[in-house]
């Protein structure tokens, strides 16, 4: 663990070492350069701004409501004939919608459960093998401008489930004894 | 269908509102969600002008391209439609780079930053068959070491925090693998739609 833990505190210095290491000895104007790409970055964080703040604030009254949990519960029963834990589901409908909130759902069932039963680790695994397919689809397409998403969000999803169904699998192959 | 799910999520949130008494709940998560994003977005600058700053020092030192070089078989056949030689592949292999490391805060700016590139080799406004690629690998996380769940693995006192580590590596690989595969049935999908 220590080792990871230094090799995370490592790495972005080193990255930046290296890049303006070799940019000197490339006789570049580092720090024009660096001030002239920085700017892009005020530009694109309030084009998306408007992005996320839709996104959010829809998400925020679907589960304010309660019509979110209403729906978990419903849905619940179902995805237990196909194997799926229903203490799971509820973080499997979240991640790919929202981040925050899976990270507080997983960090409760690790709580409720430990760490070391078998929805811990399938929390565990669930929560770091997926990301949140929304979020990324609105940060990205809405930082550039892109309208018409196509079969974007489809696709993501459809790849959010199987990626729910693979760390099932998994976790009950590799953690069965 | 963006605008579909959307509308859909704030119409069924009021609507069951209006008939289980949580309206009280619904205007709060509307002006603290609200409030959040506006310190999502502005938080994000920090991250953006520092790795956009960086990242261009990179470029202009030909370090992206060197990324680029040495991975070129497996990016050229994931992103046909981008020119072997273009900008936007090296923002793409940094972006991997930086999910895989487990660095969230850089991979984003490059991944926007990837984005753009893409943008203007399709010159429109509607996602590009690499756009949804791009994407979709993102979604499916490439995690080598998830920090944040050893973390709170961690916190609770687990015998082994780092033991789903293994599981986590196995599932975002098989998560990507079939991502990828789904995203060449919908193209090949779409393909055949336009000839008809």
């Amino acid at each position: 663990m220590s080792i990871i833990t230094t090799v995370s505190t490592w790495i972005i210095p080193c990255i930046i070492l290296l890049v303006l290491l070799v940019a000197t000895w490339k006789k570049l104007p580092t720090y024009e350069i660096f001030v002239e790409g920085g700017k892009e970055g005020v530009k694109m964080a309030i084009s998306l701004l408007p992005f996320l703040l839709g996104m959010m604030v829809a998400i925020a009254i679907l589960r304010g409501s309660g019509a979110m949990e209403a729906f978990i519960a419903f849905i619940s029963p179902v995805l237990t004939i196909f194997g799926i834990p229903s203490d799971i589901v509820p973080l499997a409908m979240i991640r790919p919608i929202s981040g925050t909130a899976a990270l507080s759902m997983t960090t409760d069932l690790i709580k409720a459960h430990g760490p070391d039963s078998f929805i811990g680790r399938l929390a565990s695994t669930m929560q770091g093998s997926t990301d949140t397919t929304l979020y990324i689809l609105t940060v990205y397409f809405g930082a550039v401008g892109i309208r018409r998403m196509g079969d974007a969000l489809k696709v993501g999803l459809i790849a959010d489930f199987i990626g729910i169904i693979a760390s099932i699998v998994i976790v009950s192959i590799v953690f069965m004894n | 269908m963006v605008n579909l799910i959307w509308a859909g999520m704030a119409i069924i949130g009021i609507v069951y509102a209006m008939f289980n008494g949580t309206m009280e709940n619904v205007n709060q998560a509307l002006f603290e969600s609200a409030d959040d994003a506006v310190t999502i977005s502005i938080g994000l600058i920090s991250v953006l002008v520092f790795w956009l700053g960086l990242m261009r020092v990179a470029e202009k030192a030909g370090m992206l391209r060197v990324l680029t070089n040495f991975f070129k078989p497996m990016v050229t056949r994931l992103f046909p439609e981008i020119p072997k030689d273009h900008p936007a592949m090296g923002y793409i292999l940094s972006n991997f780079t930086a999910n895989l490391f487990g660095l969230g805060n850089a991979a984003t700016p490059m991944g926007i930053k990837a984005m753009e590139e893409m943008k203007k080799i399709s010159g429109s406004d509607k996602a590009s068959r690499s756009m949804i690629t791009f994407l979709v690998i993102n979604t499916s996380s490439l995690t080598l070491i998830p920090t944040t769940v050893i973390a709170i693995r961690m916190q609770y006192d687990s015998q082994a925090p780092t033991e789903i580590v293994g599981t986590t590596i196995l599932a975002t690989l098989v998560t990507s693998i079939t991502a990828i595969i789904v995203d060449r049935l919908f193209y090949l999908r779409r393909v055949r739609k336009n000839r008809q």
